[in-house]
């Protein structure tokens, strides 16, 4: 697992550093539930950011609709907030026609693999370089806690009061699988990787997934018995492996275990809008 | 001297000359008859001088790319029809609401559902006026001939930069798939409008404010407006909101930018109206039929005229009502079971005799038959 450089002697605080990024015109308080995991991810990604030493102007924050779609009103970015499920189609045109601009989607489960689907896997397919970061907190939080694509088979939402009689996506899979170029998961209780990771991911040209699995404490972990926000995260402390341990346990061992780390990486695949100017390049050249 | 450009162009092909012109840059879209030859024809262009072109995996994510690529400073279109519309009307409400221009040009063919994909129809007269949710004020515009195809879908990219808004360009099958000669403009023959960009500092800038004409300057990303936009109501500054005196002007502002500036964008031709006691209404294919019968039956002594509507929405009202008002029978030829009819119905004054026309079997009106309607009629 890779590791973060201590602030130097003199660098702000991270708190400063953090609300420096805060939009001085929003009225706080945030639209979500205290202790909810989206406030982690959403400082996680201004540490991030910060540490890449990005231009705000250069990075275009888009999202859907959910509770984690609500992300880029609070942040100082060119943001669009677009409609439900859509938000990787609108970013891949603004990523298509400013290829220089650092574009970052952040999404649900419900938004990203449901409604979403379709442009999930074809984002992955094209490779265009857009960072995903899925907060995955395995319900809709927003419209008060109904199944969503991640829920667990037999687990509880007020859409499957009997137990979810459907199977789950696994979106790092799904996302490997359908041709994104870095895939990684992590957790809200694995702050210092989840900024790590976000830094790759945001680096990387071509698609990034970053899985980061949450805590809806208030409709998934109610219904579900799994406690408030700390009991939460606490369990996802305990279930979670990184990548290098699992390689020495057995299949028994890894059962309802979270994997986390970066999954798959590859540097190689070219990746959307380098192709398309290769392509301009050749019936533009020397014009 | 230059040579005056002229090429033999499908319909569909002579909106990307007219998209071109307006200076578009970016088009993304979803195969669909009998549309697809303007994504074919971008494909093509759009590289040649450093556009962009993308298909993207559906129709809603078509118009999504599009107003993502316009937010981001290109002028952007997509092209579609009647099944694909209905699928890209939720994300054309979004440009309306957060006033992102950018053009859709629908290619109309028979319905309802997947209908009549090869065949000609004006059916989505009023899916592009009420398709959106929510209350909307649409712009919508329609060529009737090929080389029209290239002026109306320059005067669209025009309409959607200077009023922020998302424009339709109405085309059916038989225009699209129609080959005329179009000359094509020199630079600088018609005018080119840009979208108005703000001039103040970054920390003044308010997105959404209420200018005199009500369009507010719009930045691209990137050149340091870092501004927030969403779908949800929202204030001056683009944050969401709830309060009643907040929603008002909003929606007001969104409304009144297009309607207080109605003689900007109503475009009508009339022939032979002067002493017509009887005047045939259409827009697109139709009028050409329409233009044909009128003037056979003046050269029998009736005294006809024809109206043709270039601008579809906001309907010529007014202009409508001005022009018919020494009249005294009007027919309203269309290929649909009744859409435009409606809103004649609603504008003309109640002395007049209006009478219909309207054929939905996938065929055209031909001069014959409006002749035949017009014998009825008289």
């Amino acid at each position: 697992m890779a590791t973060l450089e201590k602030p130097k002697a003199g660098e702000k605080q991270r708190s400063d550093v953090i609300l420096s990024y805060l939009r001085p015109r929003k009225k706080f308080p945030s639209v979500w539930c205290a202790g909810c995991g989206n406030g982690v991810v959403m400082s996680g990604l201004i540490r991030a950011i910060d540490r890449l030493g990005l231009s705000r102007d250069g990075v275009a924050l888009v999202s859907g609709i959910g509770c984690s779609s609500r992300m880029p009103v609070y942040l100082d970015f060119n943001a669009l907030h677009t409609t439900h499920g859509r938000a990787l189609a609108f970013a891949t045109g603004v990523k298509f026609a400013k290829p220089n601009m650092k574009v970052i989607v952040i999404t649900g489960d419900g938004d990203a693999l449901a409604i979403g689907g379709n442009h999930f896997i074809h984002a992955c397919r094209r490779n265009i370089d857009i960072t995903a970061v899925l907060i995955n907190n395995y319900i809709y939080g927003m419209t008060g806690g109904q199944g969503s694509p991640t829920t667990p088979s037999n687990s509880f939402s007020t859409t499957t009061p009997y137990g979810n009689v459907e199977k789950h996506f696994e979106p790092c899979e799904l996302a490997h699988a359908a041709g994104a170029s870095f895939v990684g998961r992590t957790t809200v209780y694995h702050a210092p990787q989840m900024e790590k990771m976000l830094m790759d991911a945001i680096d990387h040209r071509g698609f990034s997934l970053v899985e980061v699995i949450s805590n809806c404490h208030t409709y998934y972990g109610r219904l579900n018995r799994q406690g408030d926000a700390t009991a939460m995260m606490k369990m996802f402390k305990e279930r979670s492996v990184t990548t290098g341990k699992a390689k020495t346990m057995d299949e028994e061992e890894l059962k309802n275990r979270i994997l986390i780390g970066t999954l798959y990486k590859d540097e190689e695949k070219t990746e959307f809008c380098d192709e398309y100017q290769r392509i301009v390049d050749r019936v533009h050249g020397g014009k | 001297m230059a040579r005056t450009k002229r090429k033999l162009l499908l319909g569909n092909q002579s909106c990307v000359e007219g998209a071109l012109y307006a200076g578009m840059r970016f088009f993304a879209g979803y195969p669909i008859t009998p549309s697809t030859e303007v994504a074919e024809t971008c494909a093509r262009e759009l590289p040649k001088i450093g556009g962009r072109f993308i298909q993207m995996e559906d129709e809603i994510g078509s118009i999504a790319a599009v107003v993502g690529a316009s937010v981001a400073g290109l002028k952007s279109m997509t092209a579609t029809s009647g099944p694909g519309y209905s699928l890209m009307v939720e994300n054309i409400g979004y440009a309306y609401m957060t006033e992102t221009p950018c053009v859709v040009i629908n290619v109309q063919r028979g319905g309802p559902s997947t209908g009549l994909p090869t065949k000609v129809s004006q059916s989505d007269t009023m899916q592009v006026r009420w398709g959106s949710h929510g209350d909307f004020t649409a712009i919508a515009v329609a060529p009737s001939t090929v080389p029209e195809c290239l002026i109306e879908t320059m005067r669209a990219f025009n309409l959607a930069e200077r009023f922020r808004t998302p424009v339709t360009v109405l085309l059916d099958e038989v225009m699209g798939h129609s080959r005329e000669l179009v000359t094509i403009p020199e630079p600088g023959e018609y005018e080119v409008y840009n979208r108005v960009k703000p001039t103040v500092k970054p920390e003044d800038f308010v997105p959404f404010e209420m200018t005199p004409n009500l369009v507010s300057p719009m930045p691209a990303y990137g050149e340091g407006y870092r501004y927030h936009i969403t779908g949800l109501t929202h204030d001056v500054n683009g944050f969401t909101t709830n309060k009643p005196e907040e929603i008002f002007p909003k929606l007001d502002k969104l409304r009144n930018k297009i309607m207080n500036y109605t003689d900007e964008i109503i475009k009508l031709r009339t022939e032979m109206l002067d002493d017509a006691e009887v005047v045939f209404i259409s827009y697109g294919t139709v009028s050409r039929a329409a233009l044909q019968a009128a003037s056979l039956a003046r050269e029998a002594g009736a005294k006809v005229g024809t109206i043709q509507l270039y601008t579809i929405w906001p309907f010529p009202e007014k202009q409508l009502a001005d022009l018919c008002s020494r009249c005294r029978k009007v027919i309203v030829a269309e290929l649909n079971m009744g859409q435009l009819v409606n809103e004649v119905r609603r504008v003309l004054p109640r002395d007049i005799e209006i009478h219909t026309l309207q054929r939905y079997d996938g065929e055209i009106l031909t001069p014959m038959q409006l002749l035949e309607k017009l014998e009825e009629v008289i």
